[in-house]
This record gives C-alpha cells, structure tokens and sequence, in this order.
C-alpha cells in the first residue's frame, strides 16, 4: 500500500488527534471513536496513524505478528526463535460488509479441500494484532459484529470454536471506529464501550481550509517530495510516542487526581466506573506524552470532554450538546 | 467553451474533464433515469475516455467487490480458485454503476475506502432515484468530483460531441505541464462556505476540477469560466444552502487577508466571488439542482434504521447461529457445508450423504422496517404563533429521543404559504432532526388541504414499505389555501374535509392537536371527517404533546 498522507501534516483537528496518540502509547484507554461530518479527515487521520506509529517486532512469517515467547497456534513457545523481523504497526481495515468468517477467521478452505486437514486461517483480527483495526461508519455496522469486536478488544484474546476446531490466538488491537452521525447512531450501550469519543468538524478559519487543500493537493501531486519535507515532524512525533510508552508505567496519579476525577464524574452523572477509569488513565497517558512524571488536575480537565461525553444521559430538551455540558461540570468541580 | 446555461454543454465540459484526469477526479454522478439523454452522455464518455468499461451489477453484495474464493469452482476442481473481484480488476476501467440509489452501505463502503486508497476504477454513478429520499450513497459521491443532472434535457439538446479525443490529449499535456492557481483556491474556498459546504473534499475536487478546466481552455491560470463551471459541476449539487445573488456576499465569510498585496486584492477576489454567486444562482433552474436540493442529505440509513428481525420482513444476508425458533437457510447451510465434505469423510465415520455440523447452520435474517412512524403535520402559518413551533418541534424531539428503544421513526411535514413541506424525513437520527428543526421556517397563509395530502401520500409510502404509519396534526384548523393554491376560506375548507376523508377511508391512525388558544369548532369538524382523535391542548408545551400522542398511538 502506498503510503498515507503524514500525521503531522494534518491543519487542526487538535482533539481527535491528541485522542490517537493516547491510544497508541496506552491501548488500555481502550479504542478510540471518531464522529463528524463527511470530509472533515476522519479516515485521514486514522490512516495517518500507521506511518507514525513505531515499528514492532515480530517473528518471521507469523500471521499473528507475534512477538519470540507468545502462545499462538502452530508455534511451540518453548522454542525461541533467535531471529525476528521489523514489521510496521498494522493498521487494518476492516470493511463494513465484511462477513464474520473474515473477521474472526475460519478453516483454511484450500487445505482442507485439497489435502483433508484441518487448518486455521487467520482473519482480521489476527492482523490487527498488536496494532489498530479501523472500522469506517462503525455505525453501520452489524450490531453482532461490533458486539463481538468490542469483546475481543476488551479481552485481547479470539477464541474460535468451529469445526470442532479450537482455536485461540492473541488479538490486542486498538480499536478506531468513526462514523457520520447524520447516518445513524451507535446503541448506547457500544459507545460506552469506546474509551474515547471525539466529535471533528472542519476547520473554520479559512486560512486553515486553504492550507488544508493546499496541502492535500500537494500531496496528491508529488507524494514523495511532500512526504520527505514532513519526515522531520513525524519522526518527532513518533519518538514522542515511543519516549511516553517507556515512561507511562513509572507516571504517578496523585490521590488528588483521582479524587477529581470521581468529583467530575458524578458531577456529569456519567454511569459506572467504566468513565472514570477511562478519564484516569487517558489523563496519565497524557501526562506521559507532555513529558511529566506526575499526572495533574489540568490533565484531567483537559481529556474530560473525550474521556466523557459518550457516557452522559441525554436530554433531547436541553439544547447544549455534551461538550458543553462537560465543559460546564469541569468549571465547576475543578476550575 | 459553450455558454454554462446550456446543461448539455456542462454535461460535455465533465466528461471531456474526466478524460483529462480520471484518476484525480475520480468519476461522476449522473441523476436521470435510463434514457436516450443519458445514453448519448454514456456513449460521449466511452468515446473519450477510451477504456474498457464495466457494469457493476445493481443489488450486487460487497463480497463481490474484493477478491476472494470462488466456490463453485473450487468446490468442483478440489482446488481453490480464486476469484478476481470487480474493485480489483486494474484500475483502468470506466465502471458504471447503474441503479446506484440502491447500492448496499456496506458496497458503498468498500467502493469508498477503494477511493482513498486510489485503486477505485473511474466511476459512473447512474443515479435513478425517483424519490425525494432516494439518492446515491453519499459516502461515494462525496468522493467524486462531478454530479451531473440530466432530468429534463432534451434528446434534441443532446447531438454535439463538444470535445474530441485530441483535445483530451493536449489538455492532459497543459495539465502534465501544470496550471497556475491564482487565487482560485481561496475564491472556491470561500463559494463552499457560502454554500454551507462542511466536507473539505469537496472545494479540493473542485480546484483540481477548475485546473483540468482551465487546460481544456487551453488557458494557463484558473480564471472566472472555469471556477463557474466547477462550481456549477462540484460544489453546487452538495450546497446545503443555496446561495441566492443577493444575500450570498454577506454570507461568504471575508477573504483571506494576503500579506503583502493587502486590501486591493482581497477586493478582487471579493469581486469574483459574487460574479460567480451570481452566475451560479442563475445557473441553478438550469442545473435541475432546485428540486433535488433535499437529496443526498436527507438519507439518515444505517444500522439504527433497520432491524434484524428472525422472522419477518425483507430477506437479509444470513447468518451463523442455530436455529431454535428461527429459520433455516436450507440453502446456505448446504453451501457451508460443502466444502468441508472430503474434511469430515476422512476424519469423522464416513457415511453416505452429506455431512451437516451445527457449525454449519445459517439462520435467516430479515430486514423489517421499523414498526411505527409517527409523522408531523405541523401548522407554520402565521395564524399559528412562533412559540407553537416550539412545541412542536420539542415534542419531535422528544419522541425521537425515545425512538430508539421503541423502534419508531419520526417524520415532519410543515405547512405555511402555499404549500406542505417534508422538513424531516422519516428518521430516527436525533442529529438530523435537530439541524432541520433549527431553519423551521413560519408565517403566511394556511394550506391545510395540501399539507393533509402531503401526510396522507407520506404515510400509504410508509405503509407500502411495511410499516404503521401514525398521524399527528398540530393545527388550529383554519385553512384559508385550497388546494390549488388559491387563496379563500370556502375553498380552502372544503378541500381540506375532503382531504380528511381520505385519510380516514385510508384507515389511517390520526391524532389532532387543536393549538388555538380556544378550541375551534373548525378543527372539531375536521377531527370527525379524519376519524381522528381531537385533542384541544392551548397550553400544552412538548411533554405534554408528546404525551398525548404517546397514549393515543399505544391504544
């Protein structure tokens, strides 16, 4: 595939990408879900993504892109292999009519015509592991399929049980979905399951729109000239990624900020813990990624709207939108 | 190039566009039904473009577009056949997409990721919509650069062929060599604004349009013809609000301050703009725009709008699972098994016949539409006072919040002036509700009769599609527009009863919210010609309506 249009290139949207690089330096936020209108860059960004994210090791030849010492099938794990092969963060995409066969993966359909055996062929979610699966117009999508997405998300594992096959193999990915509200809406009970929501719309200063075209045109004419004139910003960008993954583990979370964050979350009457859990870990990711060793209350000010506002109660009477009300509670308990 | 009024001219510049450069602008959408016209348009891009063309059959699945097995073939070789999908032939095929108003979410998705990942044959969307409500997927069009609008041209019109091959070739040439932009991409920037244009897709299309213009011109920089034409073919089939010569100016937002050229310039390129807003508006009649203008936005489909039901509706893709209470898809379970059988001969006991495991069993889905739709009539003439419309648009709100849990969908047609409009179609996203709520527009005469007609035509379409339509009239009653549009309270109120008779043969479930600030006799009568339940609510504010109609609609 040729390569995607360079993260750092993209005019604004400051939110949804702040949202990614959280992802990618704690995938434990828990998968990232992007709404707006139609050519405000959603699946740009997204598939931007890829070229930033750092590449991982894997061993040679491995559908799984496992690393030397994980159990995935057809492989014995006391075995080390000595060799392993850089691969780039996989970012895959799944499409909307994609059968469940494809997704999770089913028996391998030539071997066992042709020579009887019984063999598993991975599917998507064995591609995704270790990276990102992107979804466009997740909300679209079968509610069965995001279902079953959303649980092997969660679980970091695909267990296939078919043709009295037992498969189970590692699928820790990312999950992004975006989708165009207009459309349709996701059923509440998935979109509490993203960790993170952000609503983009175009920019709206014309300076931004011009240099916005300007720049994706450039693009489009001369990729690799373009590409090397942004090497520069995605290379630092990407240390920035791989620089807050190594110090995430050693960033403290002050009993303050845990506090706050409760505060806010009763404060917005988001339900159950799922929100404040989320908001916590999505503030010390970001603490990590502004290169500090504590997480503050500002954090949590700051990623409370992407953290929270697919987890409010909505009244449809109360004309200020989510974001708002968010906004509000946060000046309230924590300004 | 020819005079911009003359649609099959704009029609030739597209095509001609096209052929310069299909892999930047992606293809076009052409909104006629199948007919000579656009035969002749068809013939005008096989001729130029000079690439092997393909159809992509209509109701086609998304499985089809990518490559995959083919198991019929590998089924009777023993060896897997791969089977080339239509998405994956080369990308240099002129692919034409007939009845493309019914193109599956999940085709359009693929065609769409195909698109940005420019491996998408150039496109023809042959938009036949009929209805309002009927149009290509926007995630596709969206993407391409061009919507044409044939309905109406005559075959007379359509004998010149404007550009020939050679001039393809020597505009592709100027183009390889590149054009000057001058200020085309502020002055198209600020044109989608106007037009209440969000996606950035769009002005970008537009510019590389203009350019490939500009070389068919044999010109060097973008100028005033080529920006109308673009604009006219990209930006105007996605306005949202469509500019009129007058007010478009106060609407554009300011151009661009350049550094050093200052205010001088920022003058000019206001200039051009409004002569484009002009030419544009002027072209619009021309461009058969005006009556499509709802379509293409008024689409809410998606996983919300449809349900899965087990056991009734319209057939859907089946899918894994047992059956307990559902149906089987006898056929698919075969297929699924299939081509396990040499697989379970060897391993399990063999034995005659073909081998079925549970894993096999595919149950039928359906697609049911949703149970009910409760359409809005509401009353927006001037006899009503601006704070009923905010009740009923609350009410509308309301409902739909609760839309979701109750498999419901909400519609609204407003009346005012001289006519009935369908401000909402039937929907169940709050969003788009709430963005068209917003521009209600009110005052003016009351053409009950019409607006009844308008109700009773939306809710027999629902019923057709299968599912319960209800009725709710928000109205005082007096209707003094008939319906031929002629002002005079006698006419007016005899059509009007007659139109409420209709409805009740129809059997229709009707609801009438008298708003006056006493309850009328009036709309007493026409609650007893419609049969329907007459509910006087002066005060009633959105939760009270809503209420009202909740249990009305329940018994």
């Amino acid at each position: 595939m040729s390569k995607p249009f360079p993260f750092s290139a993209i005019v604004g949207q400051d939110e949804m990408k702040h949202a990614l690089m959280i992802a990618a330096v704690d995938p434990s936020v828990g998968g990232v879900l992007v709404f707006g209108d139609r050519g405000t860059g959603k699946s740009t960004a997204v598939r931007a993504l890829a070229g930033l994210l750092p590449p991982i090791s894997v061993r040679p030849d491995c559908p799984y892109n496992s690393a030397p010492g994980d159990v995935v099938p057809g492989r014995n794990p006391d075995i080390k292999e000595a060799k392993t092969v850089k691969v780039p963060t996989p970012v895959v995409d799944l499409p909307l009519g994609a059968t469940e066969d494809r997704v999770v993966g089913t028996l391998d359909l030539e071997r066992a015509l042709s020579t009887g055996e019984k063999r598993f062929e991975p599917g998507l979610l064995a591609r995704a592991n270790r990276g990102f699966l992107y979804i466009d117009e997740v909300n679209l999508l079968e509610d069965h399929l995001v279902d079953l997405l959303l649980d092997v998300a969660a679980s970091g594992e695909n267990v296939v049980e078919r043709e009295g096959l037992s498969v189970r193999h590692p699928a820790r990915f990312v999950l992004v979905g975006s989708g165009n509200p207009e459309e349709g809406e996701l059923r509440p009970q998935l979109l509490d399951r993203f960790g993170l929501s952000v609503e983009i719309g175009s920019p709206t200063e014309i300076s931004d729109r011009v240099e916005v075209i300007k720049r994706r045109d450039t693009f489009e004419r001369d990729r690799e000239t373009f590409l090397e004139a942004w090497a520069a910003q995605e290379d630092k960008a990407q240390k920035r990624i791989v620089s807050a993954r190594k110090a995430l583990p050693k960033v403290e979370t002050p009993d303050e900020v845990i506090e706050a964050a409760a505060r806010l979350c009763q404060a917005v009457g988001s339900d159950g813990l799922r929100g404040e859990l989320t908001l916590i870990r999505t503030a010390r990711a970001s603490a990590a990624l502004s290169r500090r060793k504590k997480v503050k209350v500002e954090d949590i000010a700051q990623v409370a709207a992407p953290a929270l506002r697919h987890r409010l109660r909505r009244d449809p009477l109360d004309e200020t939108g989510s974001t708002a009300r968010i906004a509000r509670a946060v000046s309230e308990t924590l300004g | 190039m020819a005079a911009p009024g003359d649609r099959w001219a704009l029609a030739n510049a597209a095509v001609a566009a096209l052929a310069v450069d299909p892999n930047g602008l992606y293809g076009i959408t052409v909104r006629d039904r199948p007919g000579p016209v656009r035969d002749a348009l068809i013939a005008c891009l096989t001729e130029l473009l000079d690439l092997p063309v393909a159809r992509l059959p209509g109701g086609m699945d998304a499985s089809a577009l990518t490559s995959g097995t083919d198991l019929v073939e590998t089924i009777r070789t023993g060896r897997r056949i791969e089977r080339g999908g239509l998405l994956t032939r080369q990308r240099e095929t002129l692919m034409l997409v007939p009845m493309s108003e019914r193109m599956d979410a999940g085709v359009a998705a693929q065609i769409a990721s195909s698109i940005d990942e420019a491996k998408a044959p150039v496109l023809i969307l042959l938009d036949e919509g009929v209805e309002p409500d009927e149009s290509a997927p926007p995630a596709v069009t969206d993407r391409l650069a061009m919507t044409l609008a044939l309905e109406g041209v005559s075959r007379l019109e359509t004998g010149g062929v404007f550009y020939s091959r050679d001039d393809v070739r020597r505009a592709r040439d100027r183009y390889d060599q590149g054009i000057a932009d001058g200020n085309a991409p502020e002055v198209i920037l600020s044109l989608a604004s106007a037009m209440g244009i969000g996606s950035l897709r769009a002005p970008l299309l537009a510019l590389r349009l203009a350019r490939v213009l500009t070389a068919l011109d044999g010109a060097q920089e973008i100028g005033e013809p080529q920006i109308i034409t673009a604009t006219a073919l990209c930006l105007a089939p996605r306005a949202v609000t469509l500019p009129s010569a007058e007010d478009a100016p106060e609407d554009a937002p300011p151009p661009p301050e350049p550094d050093d050229s200052g205010q001088a310039k920022s003058t000019e390129e206001g200039q051009i703009e409004d002569k484009v807003l002009d030419a544009v508006a002027a072209l619009l009649p021309e461009l058969g725009l005006l009556a499509g203008q709802a379509r293409g936005q008024s689409r809410a489909r998606g996983a919300g709008d449809r349900q899965r039901s087990a056991t009734h509706g319209r057939p859907a893709r089946s899918r894994t699972g047992k059956p307990e209470g559902r149906r089987l898809d006898v056929f698919a379970t075969l297929l699924a098994a299939a081509p396990w059988q040499t697989v379970r001969q060897r391993t399990g006991s063999p034995r005659d016949g073909l081998i079925v495991h549970t894993d096999d069993f595919r149950i039928k889905q359906y697609e049911r539409p949703s149970e009910s739709v409760l359409i809005f009539l509401v009353d927006a003439s001037g006899s009503q006072a601006a704070a009923r419309m905010a009740e009923a648009k609350g009410a509308v709100e309301l409902m739909l919040s609760e839309a979701y849990r109750r498999r419901e969908k909400v519609a609204l047609i407003s009346f005012r002036g001289r006519g009935a409009e369908l401000l909402l179609p039937p929907t169940r996203s709050l969003l788009q509700a709430k963005r068209r709520l917003a521009v209600l527009p009110g005052g003016g005469p009351t053409p009950l009769a019409t607006a009844l007609v308008a109700g009773r035509e939306l809710a027999t379409k629902i019923r057709r599609g299968g599912a319960t339509p209800y009725l709710v009239l928000l109205t005082d009653g007096r209707g003094n527009i008939g319906l031929d549009g002629e002002p005079g309270r006698k006419q007016a109120a005899e059509d009007a009863t007659n139109a409420a008779r209709a409805i009740a043969a129809e059997g229709l479930t009707t609801v009438l919210i008298d708003t006056a600030n006493r309850p009328q006799q009036d709309a007493k009568d026409l609650a007893k010609a419609m049969e329907a339940k007459y509910l006087p609510l002066p005060r009633a504010d959105a939760k009270a309506i809503s209420k009202m109609v909740r249990s009305s609609v329940e018994q």
